[in-house]
């Protein structure tokens, strides 16, 4: 469909123009992401304070995370936003070819962060160190396995809220993919392709914060 | 004015622009969306209401008579819960602000309708399970759901009610979101930051709290949740959990929620006053900042209701401090108020009574809160019915009176038909005087030592029950009153025409009840808000619609 097409068809019936528009979703994305700042922040604010009271635990907790795994995580999001850069990129030029490509590639690396998680999770699971009745933690050095079990709880907490929402950001790229194939973006018309782009970015720097907080500052100390 | 001289066609508006039961639930137009809100809280009103008649009676005799000490746990707990997510955090930001946020700042709709329309059954659906809670059982934590009760020692359906509660907290972020983007980007031309009525700073303050401290609560009852299923110590002291997190996380929402509740009321009021004494408002920049200091501040002051959990002194003087700060910028308000009044042309409408209601109780309200702000105050009357007394000031005697005054001053534009003025007067009397007689003994019985949340007394605190008892249940008919006139007027009410009171803002220069779009044409604001003045000017009434 002509470019023109697109912008006639996208625009809702409130707005005077597609700038505005445009400037409306984002303005609102950043909003939402305002939210999500504060919704994990409370997570944030737990773990600082149980960190503060029980230093030892968090060490030995810490120790047990595989760093291999979750550097190769991190290096794969970044990755991601990378191709969800330039899938917005190309969506501005109006290149729906190569917006598919790179929106593949961002879904393909989501995917693999998962599956990397999902080893993760599984290896605590047969380790004991899911917090509930089946948590055991060896017991060496000062401190409480009881304590190390919050460690546990705030960690699958806040990767599982991370997760959460990397799994949302695939269903929403799954969205995008479809839009693009059915020739709803054009060159003027691409704000969706943005907007999910803000969010897809904001859920990688929630890792960029959960990597060195829960894998690295305490890791080779020898608490 | 009016001067509509031969019938003419009844006008395509967007309540008779299409009647098809899809139409109304599939609607993304805002008015419509706030009218759907409107019918889902006032059940929910009467619901927390019917509760509390059953409290207050409960509490007319000293001994434990009518209802269980368990049952009476559960009363106060699903009053608390249906009282302030399902009534007064949506009641004028999701119904008055959803209506007339767009048309206040000349826009056709809401920056997301989509989102609008998702909010509302997100609301419904959060308070279904509210429901299921309540109807399979109850939840006798307190609405404030304290650990580690709630998750280790309550029998009842916690979980269900948390996540009841964490599903309207969306409703309330979605709500907020789309007015804060919707005064952004949506003001029509001329509509400057200056020219906007004040009930869009206030409601803008109020979903920036929305916004921000929303998610925190949201957040602290999946942790709740998670600690009461799988047996975690988050905090659970056993466990090496802490408490008192929990409360940190947990008022650091719902004290700014105080205002989230406080907030959008005052900008009912800020409309009313000026309308009714025929000026501008006085210091209007004072008013409008004074809604975004509130918003600021009252993130800074939720340790206030810890004093007695064990905080640690410094902590709780700097708390006390920066409560006294919260009562700067209201009482900016209530003065600015007030100094429109003087040399004001005043007429008694009912809205007027209802706002005239308001600055006296929340003032009141207000002023108490300045005692318990105090640590040492505090340390005496926490947890008795003083508390109780203030907050309920606030809430109903500011918020719900708000309401009321804001709905009848809204009613002939979102109806087009007038109430009944005798009756609605009444009724806001009736308000008034019951409010005070079932809240103002509270104030004595707790100074006295009556603690709350208890359904047995001592006998010599019956006298002051029974006023409190008897007060409420002219409140009843107060609260009672609106919902039979509001509803007769829709059939027979006088046709009100686009603008009855003769009031500034935009939302009074369309017809009366708007087109689905709200303006024939987008408007262009060249004036200055509330101007009176030019309005009430011989030969000048140009900046009236009619």
């Amino acid at each position: 469909m002509p470019d023109s097409e697109t912008v006639s068809n996208n625009l809702k019936h409130h707005f005077a123009n597609l700038e505005q528009q445009t400037a409306t979703s984002k303005f609102g994305m950043w909003l939402f992401l305002a939210t999500e700042v504060m919704f994990f922040g409370g997570m944030f604010v737990s773990y600082l304070v149980y960190r503060l009271s029980y230093y030892n635990a968090w060490v030995a907790g810490s120790q047990t995370m595989e760093i291999t795994l979750g550097a190769t995580n991190t290096a794969v999001l970044i990755c991601s936003s990378l191709t969800m850069v330039m899938a917005v990129h190309f969506a501005k030029l109006g290149k729906r070819k190569l917006t598919a490509i790179f929106l593949i590639a961002t879904l393909v690396l989501g995917m693999t962060f998962l599956g990397i998680k999902g080893v993760e999770y599984y290896k605590h699971w047969v380790h004991h160190e899911v917090p509930g009745p089946n948590f055991h933690f060896e017991h060496e050095g000062n401190f409480d396995p009881r304590h190390v079990s919050i460690f546990f709880t705030l960690y699958f907490a806040m990767t599982g809220m991370h997760a959460l929402h990397m799994v949302i950001g695939v269903g929403l790229l799954s969205w995008l993919l479809i839009l693009n194939a059915l020739e709803r973006f054009s060159a003027e018309y691409n704000s969706p392709v943005e907007i999910v782009g803000l969010y897809w970015h904001f859920v990688d720097v929630i890792w960029i914060y959960l990597f060195p907080l829960l894998y690295l500052i305490s890791h080779r100390h020898t608490g | 004015m009016e001067t509509a001289t031969a019938p003419v066609e009844p006008k395509t508006n967007y309540l008779n622009a299409d009647y098809g039961i899809k139409s109304w639930l599939l609607t993304t137009d805002h008015k419509r969306i706030a009218l759907l809100y409107l019918i889902s809280i006032t059940v929910f009103f009467f619901v927390g209401g019917f509760f509390a008649m059953l409290i207050r009676l409960e509490l007319l005799t000293p001994a434990g008579d009518l209802v269980l000490a368990d049952t009476y746990n559960k009363l106060f707990t699903m009053h608390g819960i249906v009282m302030i997510f399902l009534f007064l955090i949506p009641s004028v930001p999701a119904v008055l602000g959803n209506f007339l946020v767009p048309m206040m700042v000349g826009a056709k709709d809401l920056a997301f309708p989509k989102l609008n329309l998702a909010s509302w059954y997100i609301f419904i659906t959060g308070a279904s399970l509210i429901f299921y809670a309540i109807l399979t059982g109850g939840v006798d934590t307190g609405w404030t759901f304290y650990t580690p009760f709630a998750t280790t020692f309550s029998n009842t359906n916690v979980v269900t009610a948390a996540i009841g509660v964490f599903i309207v907290g969306f409703s309330s972020i979605f709500t907020g979101l789309n007015i804060i983007v919707t005064v952004h980007r949506m003001r029509a031309p001329g509509m400057t930051w200056r020219r906007l009525p004040l009930f869009i700073w206030s409601n803008y303050a109020a979903s920036v709290i929305m916004v921000l401290g929303t998610p925190v609560l949201a957040i602290t009852l999946v942790l709740v949740a998670l600690e009461r299923l799988f047996h975690l110590g988050i905090f659970d002291a056993r466990l090496g959990g802490d408490p008192l997190l929990f409360q940190h996380l947990f008022w650091f929402y719902s004290h700014p929620a105080v205002y989230i509740m406080i907030l959008p009321g005052m900008g009912v009021v800020s409309e009313v006053i000026p309308c009714f004494s025929r000026k501008r408002i006085f210091g209007y920049n004072f008013v409008a900042i004074s809604s975004i200091a509130i918003a600021v501040l009252g993130f800074l002051v939720w340790a206030h209701h810890m004093f007695v959990a064990g905080i640690s002194t410094y902590a709780a003087l700097i708390f006390s401090i920066l409560s006294f700060f919260v009562a700067i910028p209201s009482a900016v308000k209530v003065f600015n108020w007030t100094a429109t009044l003087y040399k004001g042309s005043i007429t008694l409408e009912t809205p007027m009574l209802y706002a005239f209601a308001f600055i006296g109780l929340f003032t009141m309200g207000g002023l108490t809160g300045l005692f318990l702000a105090s640590v040492g105050i505090d340390l005496h009357v926490t947890d008795t019915y003083f508390i109780v007394a203030h907050f309920h000031y606030i809430m109903v005697g500011g918020m719900t009176t708000a309401y009321l005054g804001g709905l009848h001053f809204w009613w002939p534009k979102i109806t087009g038909k007038m109430y009944p003025e005798s009756f609605s007067k009444l009724s806001a009397v009736l308000v008034f005087v019951g409010f005070n007689l079932t809240f103002f003994p509270q104030f004595l019985l707790g100074y006295l030592g009556m603690p709350r949340r208890y359904h047995a007394y001592p006998p010599e605190f019956q006298v002051l029950n029974v006023l409190s008892t008897a007060g409420a249940s002219i409140l009843a008919v107060g609260f009672l009153m609106p919902m039979i006139y509001f509803a007769w007027s829709l059939q027979y009410g006088k046709d009100a025409g686009p603008n009855p009171f003769r009031a500034a803002g935009l939302e009074w220069m369309t017809s009366s009840p708007p087109p689905t779009f709200n303006f024939d044409e987008t408007p262009v604001v060249t004036w200055e808000a509330y101007n009176y003045d030019q309005i009430d000017a011989p030969n000048e009434g140009v900046k009236v619609a009619g």
